[in-house]
């Protein structure tokens, strides 16, 4: 089952942000988007999550239209980290994370439970107790990370799960963008669908099955990373000049400029 | 305990020992008999049910607007009240007295009616197709908040010695006027605002992420503005119609109670209530004997006490910091 964008367009105040937009994100794989800034990245992802009403086009969660379902059963199926998170109240680390447990009714210790084991899995045990207000912007947004994986941590009868992340490495020094990458993989070999948009082209190449490059609110092009990073459409899609090689191990493709 | 004292200071001082005897059954004399239960308890339970909804409104209201300086004014409701009293001090200034509905006094159902109607107008601003935006109601509640201040003072222009000392005093806040009737409706209040709020504490915790975020963990959101923005126009407007602009309950208790027990709203919403309660007794309290025998507005009061403990608050956090 998936997450579909079924032909979508979005006009807001005199500007077309999005022109007939099809997109499957598929349980169990990952989706990069990437794009320049002003693109139509977010506003795709604002569509995806029903945050924003498409002017045209419909959006299906699991074969059924997105606004169709009830916002319960929407928020265990589908969990959104934004770029940014605008808390500015002294919630300690695992209070915020426990957010996340909201829309399910597992009972207090089962929930403490599945906290812990997310703050660790993000690197963020340490902050268990720590006020929200006093970390760093990468801790923060490891928390934040925290806080929606344990929105989707048990698989739900209601259906596949899908996992939407905003730049969730633009914050991160290079072991937590690792990490980041590696929790995207075991998700996706979980059966949840992930779709997340970023900015730097090698860590998308890494990490991406399918791989949706954005330009002008239009798809310039998808597919595998192999088959859509070329130089000729780097050049088109930013503007830079660039020479694609292959990582020696990986063998995923390596955008270098 | 706050309560226990309170019922024993005032004008006439009446001992421990006797109040406890009056109020299990035990006859005492007819004047202090008639002091507790006409004057002082009444008063006391109204201090009790009034604190109680300002100070849990306050923290509702700091948690909706995600603004930790929010309080129950910013929707509009007490400067509306302010106004619908002022007018009824001023044009039906000589039926005050007898003019009652339902044992309370014009001026009350004016203030009440004012606060309601002002709240539904900031509401009714901010909302528009896309549901109701926090920002712009917050500059609505400060833009009717503006017009009552200009309706006020005119109305203050208008009025001769005697309807201006009534409408600063009313301004002051006072619980004075406490009778069983407002303590039966003020206390039904009370009661349904501490059943309804733990109901949506939840909803107010993932709101402090924001909006959207919110809507992505399964709250209606705007359900439930709607709702909050209901009870607290009510609770607010009943308030300040039986005891007049206390102020500074609603917006400091809930930081205070912040700063002590953390914002979950599981917890911080009835100690809230708790806290405002024990301050508007405790205020009160000393609103009765400082000047023996005459009687210092409660609104008064509050800022004093409260203002002090605050900022020795402030003191000590940043000292840990």
């Amino acid at each position: 089952m998936s997450l579909l964008a079924d032909n979508i367009s979005l006009h807001l105040a005199g500007f077309d942000l999005l022109r007939n937009i099809s997109l499957q994100v598929e349980a169990g794989k990952v989706t990069a988007i990437v794009g320049p800034n002003g693109a139509g990245k977010s506003s795709l992802l604002k569509v995806l999550t029903g945050e924003m009403v498409p002017t045209q086009g419909q959006v299906y969660l699991n074969n059924r239209l997105l606004q169709h379902w009830s916002l319960l059963d929407k928020a265990q199926l589908l969990a959104v980290l934004p770029q940014h998170t605008m808390l500015n109240f002294p919630f300690t680390a695992d209070e915020v994370v426990g957010l996340g447990r909201i829309p399910h009714n597992t009972g207090l210790s089962k929930d403490r439970e599945i906290i812990t084991e997310a703050l660790d899995l993000v690197d963020a045990s340490y902050l268990q107790k720590r006020l929200y207000t006093q970390m760093s912007g990468g801790e923060k947004q490891r928390v934040q990370l925290a806080r929606v994986l344990t929105q989707i941590w048990q698989a739900s009868h209601l259906g596949d799960q899908f996992l939407v992340l905003d730049e969730p490495t633009s914050a991160f020094d290079l072991s937590h963008q690792k990490l980041t990458l590696d929790i995207v993989r075991q998700l996706a070999d979980k059966a949840v669908g992930v779709v997340m948009v970023v900015h730097d082209l090698n860590l998308a190449a890494r990490c991406a099955d399918n791989l949706v490059v954005f330009d002008g609110g239009v798809i310039a092009a998808q597919g595998s990373p192999e088959a859509v990073l070329t130089e000729a459409l780097i050049d088109k899609v930013f503007g830079v000049k660039s020479i694609i090689a292959q990582h020696p191990v990986t063998k995923r493709p390596l955008v270098i400029t | 305990m706050a309560a226990l004292v309170s019922i024993t200071v005032g004008t006439v001082d009446i001992s421990v020992s006797d109040a406890l005897s009056a109020l299990t059954g035990n006859s005492v004399n007819t004047q202090t008999q008639t002091i507790l239960f006409d004057i002082r308890l009444p008063r006391i339970l109204l201090a009790i049910a009034v604190g109680a909804v300002l100070a849990s409104t306050g923290a509702v209201m700091q948690g909706l607007f995600r603004n930790p300086l929010a309080d129950p004014s910013l929707i509009g409701v007490s400067s509306g009240a302010s106004v619908g009293a002022s007018l009824m001090i001023v044009t039906a200034g000589g039926f005050i007295q007898s003019g009652a509905l339902l044992g309370l006094s014009l001026v009350a159902v004016g203030a009440f009616v004012g606060g309601f109607a002002a709240t539904l107008l900031v509401y009714r601003l901010a909302t528009s197709g896309i549901g109701t935006s926090v920002t712009t109601m917050l500059l609505a509640g400060i833009a009717i908040g503006a017009l009552s201040g200009a309706l006020n003072s005119l109305l203050s222009y208008f009025s001769d010695n005697d309807m201006l000392r009534q409408i600063s005093l009313w301004q002051m806040g006072n619980l004075s006027g406490a009778s069983w009737t407002k303590v039966t409706i003020m206390g039904a209040v009370a009661l349904l605002l501490i059943g309804l709020f733990p109901r949506e504490s939840k909803a107010l915790n993932a709101l402090l992420l924001g909006e959207s975020e919110a809507r992505h963990l399964g709250i209606d959101v705007q359900r439930v503005k709607r709702r909050l923005i209901v009870l607290t126009a009510l609770g607010v407007g009943v308030s300040v119609a039986s005891a007049g602009l206390v102020g500074f309950v609603g917006l400091i208790m809930p930081h205070i109670v912040r700063l002590a027990i953390g914002p979950d709203h599981r917890w911080l919403v009835p100690a809230s209530a708790l806290a405002g309660a024990t301050l508007l007794v405790i205020a009160d309290s000393l609103a009765r004997i400082v000047v023996i025998p005459a009687e210092l507005p409660t609104g008064i009061l509050t800022a004093l006490l409260g203002a002090p403990f605050f900022v020795a608050l402030l003191l000590q956090q940043r000292k840990d910091m």
